[in-house]
């Protein structure tokens, strides 16, 4: 019986969609965040918080994958242009649903592209989504054994935000043991502490934020790409 | 239930390399899974009954190669497996890293002809 031999990641099929994504998104002049974070740890309230405070200086959008409009209709409340990927119970986001998603999402103009992505710390870490950066939110209620138990999550971080930091005081969380867990899975990984509701720390993570678009400008411009004002 | 996702990816791969090579039939998938993948064998294979049925995959048998986590000491170069704080249980260092658990991919398909 013949044997072929194969030697492909898996997930092969579903990068290469990813890699459509990435070419529509820098075609468009759009910095994409695949942010993700278990339940409750924060994602839409980071994401109003950015909108709301990074909306004057730069046009917005989201994605927001969900099998409810609750948040979706908390973020359009802002302003910005949002869409609804509804991923039909599913646990995650994949290439496959962001290219259905954006064909209903007017890029124009658009400089961030925030993806929330499904709450689970699982699996979505296995899909790839095109978008630019994964941002990773873990949360101080959450506790500090989320890199120890939820390793791959981790490991495909380009920025970690610790939210909830307000709530130290009231809680049991080794700061020091979650920053080894995390140091040991993705050294030098971008660390950056805040609130999303006191604002605590906020500005480093908004200064992350506009640091990204720029690059992303800067990398499109000089082709003279359309989508992308020239400054 | 990632493995569904997953699962199709890997059907689709399959049969990518099946077609070109003249199969018939595929009848067995060799797989290289890492400890840090978070895959379960048996969400896939009982996605894999579905999702092969009407294929030229159908009933092929899967065969998964595990490879465990371990990690590395950079202090001592000790290597250990995962343990629940991530320190060298020689030298109790600090400084370890990831050596291997992340393989994820299809090896080969066996086909017929």
């Amino acid at each position: 019986m013949p044997e072929i031999p194969v030697i492909r990641n898996i997930m092969s099929i579903n990068d290469a969609l990813a890699a459509a994504v990435r070419r529509q998104l820098d075609a468009a002049g759009v910095l994409a965040l695949n942010i993700m974070a278990s339940p409750g740890a924060g994602k839409t309230s980071v994401i109003m918080r950015t909108v709301e405070t990074l909306k004057s200086e730069m046009t917005i959008a989201a994605l927001d994958g969900d099998i409810a409009t609750v948040d979706v209709e908390k973020i359009a409340r802002t302003g910005i242009r949002v869409a609804l990927i509804n991923t039909g119970g599913n646990c995650h986001l994949d290439a496959n649903m962001m290219t259905s998603a954006l064909s209903s999402l007017d890029l124009t103009g658009v400089d961030l592209l925030l993806v929330e992505n499904v709450g689970n710390l699982i699996c979505p870490a296995a899909f790839e989504l095109g978008t630019h950066y994964n941002v990773v939110i873990a949360s101080v209620p959450e506790g500090d054994d989320k890199p120890y138990k939820y390793p791959a999550m981790y490991r495909g971080a380009d920025v970690l935000l610790l939210n909830k930091i307000d709530m130290l005081p009231y809680q049991e969380f080794d700061l020091a043991y979650f920053r080894h867990g995390v140091e040991v899975l993705n050294p030098g990984l971008a660390f950056l502490p805040l609130s999303a509701r006191t604002g605590e720390g906020f500005d480093a993570w908004l200064d992350w934020v506009r640091a990204a678009v720029a690059r992303q400008r800067a990398s499109i411009a000089p082709s003279g790409k359309p989508g992308v004002s020239q400054a | 239930m990632h493995e569904l996702g997953i699962t199709q990816n890997l059907l689709n791969l399959a049969v990518q390399y099946a077609e070109p090579a003249g199969a018939r039939r595929i009848t067995a998938l060799h797989l290289v899974i890492g400890e840090l993948s978070s895959v379960v064998d048996d969400s896939v294979r009982f996605y894999w009954e579905f999702l092969s049925q009407g294929t030229i995959a159908q009933g092929a048998a899967l065969h998964f190669e595990r490879i465990p986590a371990t990690f590395e000491c950079r202090d001592c170069g000790a290597v250990f497996p995962r343990n629940a704080n991530f320190m060298c249980p020689a030298c109790r260092s600090d400084r370890v890293q990831v050596k291997q658990g992340e393989e994820f991919y299809l090896k080969s398909i066996e086909v017929e002809e």
